[in-house]
């Protein structure tokens, strides 16, 4: 009557995959056949409703040799490293605060998900805003309060300008996701060390350097992984403020340039894979060099 | 910098503590509350200000707007601007589609997601490890790379330019967030509610239903918000899917509000009180279950 163990287990195992079964057909649907059908448009010349021929790696010379293809790439990539440093720093002083002890605490850890709640395009808009040349808030803080620049700054004029204040609007927008994250890294540091080492004399910047900053290694690599992942396929506030700006175009908006403007499947989806793998190495690359850090 | 980090609190009588006989601690550790309280207050000013920037603009005159120098403060205060975001027929429509789009994505990843979260979280099975690293690498595919792909599916199933060609898509990001999330909620349960629970007869899905189900409500909610406000800000599958301005959620509404007129005659007033209008409820509700919100953000990523 009694039943044997292995019994349960196989009816439990069989139980989890009729549990994951509809989730997986979904999956299949929607991200897999469209992933596996991109992988092989890329090898040949579609453009949506012509007619589609292989041509082996065509679509990846072009590429090679493509400069808008190459500025977009390095759009991407200087965004990425500029947002990602300056969110991890930032979010290390936001956290670290917010980690202390003081009336109102609560209230402020409340405040850092309200840039979260903002839909990007809306936070994109406020941002053009207040850079604008002429009756922006920036400008008049910079030229007639502040005193710091003599004439009004056209933030989107140049390709750095625009880069950087793009920058900005990332940062503000998921600087407190970073924060939110260290400070639940922040949880687990134990109190007693950093007391320890303060009673032993260590001071504030040791002991960051020596006992907080490599407990929270872990924390801070999520959510740098998580970020770069973001920035790299970064779309709407770039689109936002400056549609097809060659200047200023990213990965993303070459792709979906090339497919929907275009109508270019094949060559969109070439790109598409590029991207995917360069996501991909940049993970690696993250994740190789914690393993190798931690022994 | 990393000075003013410190516990104000604790240092001080710490210091008094080690050493009880110098005096000039005490303006030292003013100093330091002082320094603290200001970057407590730029912390915020960096968070509301353009909250506030927004909110000042949609309820300025055109006049103060445009005006320079900047006012900070509204001289005059008036409701046009909202006026005429709610009678525009057009965003009170992307208002709807983006309900529909956002409340028909998240029923679905919940009931699906909390299935497979289900099988994740609490069985032992062989691929469970398999399975757990395919929900997270698909949370972190880029949706632009099947684009291409997915408009041709669209099209050959009739479904470009409807809603459901949205609800279907962001099923990609949406789908596997929830597993992920809800399977840590999962993971923390208690086991022995479980097991008295097979004990007293029942079987796996009335106990899935029964126990499991109402114990991990807060991990639902915070999941279900999180999932409508991916939903709410998804741009680019609605950008590309929908060519009929009927069928345009809140984003591209918005965004073509910006794009239509020229730099100069951008109708600000009006474009910031309907982002009020669509951003203060989700402020609202975030900040009303900030708690299981962080939860939900954070417990996933970190002890995944």
């Amino acid at each position: 009557m009694s039943r044997k163990p292995a019994d349960l287990a196989a009816r439990q195992a069989r139980l989890a995959w009729l549990l994951l079964a509809p989730t997986m057909a979904v999956t299949a649907v929607v991200a897999l056949y469209p992933a596996v059908t991109t992988v092989y448009r890329s090898f040949t010349n579609d453009t949506f409703g012509g007619t589609s021929h292989w041509i082996g790696l065509g679509n990846y010379a072009t590429l090679l040799h493509d400069e808008a293809f190459r500025s977009a790439t390095w759009v991407t990539i200087e965004f990425t490293a500029i947002t990602v440093t300056v969110e991890a720093v930032l979010g290390m002083v936001l956290a670290l605060t917010l980690n202390t002890a003081f009336a109102g605490r609560g209230a402020m850890r409340a405040l850092l998900l309200v840039p979260f709640a903002i839909i990007n395009v809306i936070s994109a808009s406020i941002w053009k805003l207040m850079f604008n040349q002429s009756y922006g808030v920036f400008n008049d803080l910079l030229v007639d309060k502040l005193h710091l620049a003599d004439r009004p700054i056209d933030f989107f004029g140049t390709r750095t300008t625009a880069l950087l204040s793009v920058s900005a609007i990332d940062i503000w927008k998921t600087t407190p996701f970073v924060a939110l994250l260290l400070l639940a890294g922040l949880q687990s540091v134990p109190a007693d060390t950093q007391e320890a080492a303060q009673v032993d004399g260590a001071g504030a910047v040791r002991r960051f350097f020596s006992i907080t900053l490599p407990q929270l290694r872990a924390a801070l690599l999520v959510a740098v992984v998580f970020r770069t992942l973001d920035a790299l396929r970064v779309f709407d506030v770039f689109f936002v403020l400056f549609g097809a700006r060659a200047d200023t175009t990213t990965m993303s908006i070459y792709i979906e340039q090339n497919i929907v403007d275009f109508g270019k499947a094949g060559y969109g989806s070439a790109i598409s894979v590029v991207t995917m793998l360069l996501i991909a190495i940049f993970v690696a690359l993250y994740v190789g060099l914690n393993t190798r850090t931690s022994k | 910098m990393t000075d003013t980090l410190r516990r104000p609190t604790e240092t001080p009588a710490r210091a008094r503590h080690l050493r009880p006989r110098r005096r000039r601690r005490t303006p030292a550790a003013r100093a330091r509350r002082v320094l603290f309280s200001a970057l407590v207050l730029a912390i915020a000013a960096f968070l509301l200000f353009p909250v506030y920037w927004a909110a000042k603009t949609a309820v300025s005159p055109d006049q103060e707007i445009y005006a320079t120098p900047a006012a900070y403060v509204p001289h005059r205060f008036t409701l046009q601007h909202f006026t005429n975001a709610l009678s525009d027929p057009r965003f009170l429509r992307s208002i709807v589609n983006s309900l529909v789009v956002g409340a028909s994505v998240t029923a679905i990843s919940v009931l699906l997601g909390a299935f497979a979260a289900y099988a994740i979280g609490r069985f032992a099975f062989r691929g469970r490890s398999f399975m757990r690293y395919t929900i997270l690498a698909m949370s972190i595919f880029p949706n632009i790379a099947i684009l291409g792909s997915l408009y041709k599916l669209l099209t050959a199933t009739h479904l470009y330019n409807t809603l459901p060609a949205l609800i279907g898509t962001y099923l990609i990001f949406i789908l596997p967030f929830t597993v992920w999330t809800l399977a840590s909620f999962f993971q923390q349960l208690p086991k022995e509610l479980e097991e008295a629970a097979y004990i007293d007869g029942a079987s796996a899905m009335q106990t899935f239903w029964r126990v499991m189900m109402p114990l991990a409500a807060p991990g639902l909610a915070a999941t279900a918000i999180l999932a409508v406000i991916a939903a709410w800000n998804e741009y680019l599958f609605a950008l590309s899917f929908e060519s009929d301005s009927g069928n345009w959620t809140v984003p591209v509404m918005i965004s073509n509000v910006g794009s239509q007129s020229s730099a100069y005659t951008i109708p600000w007033g009006d474009e910031m009180a309907a982002s009020l209008v669509v951003m203060i409820p989700v402020i609202a509700l975030v900040l009303l279950l900030q708690r299981r919100i962080v939860a939900g953000l954070t417990g996933g990523s970190v002890k995944g």
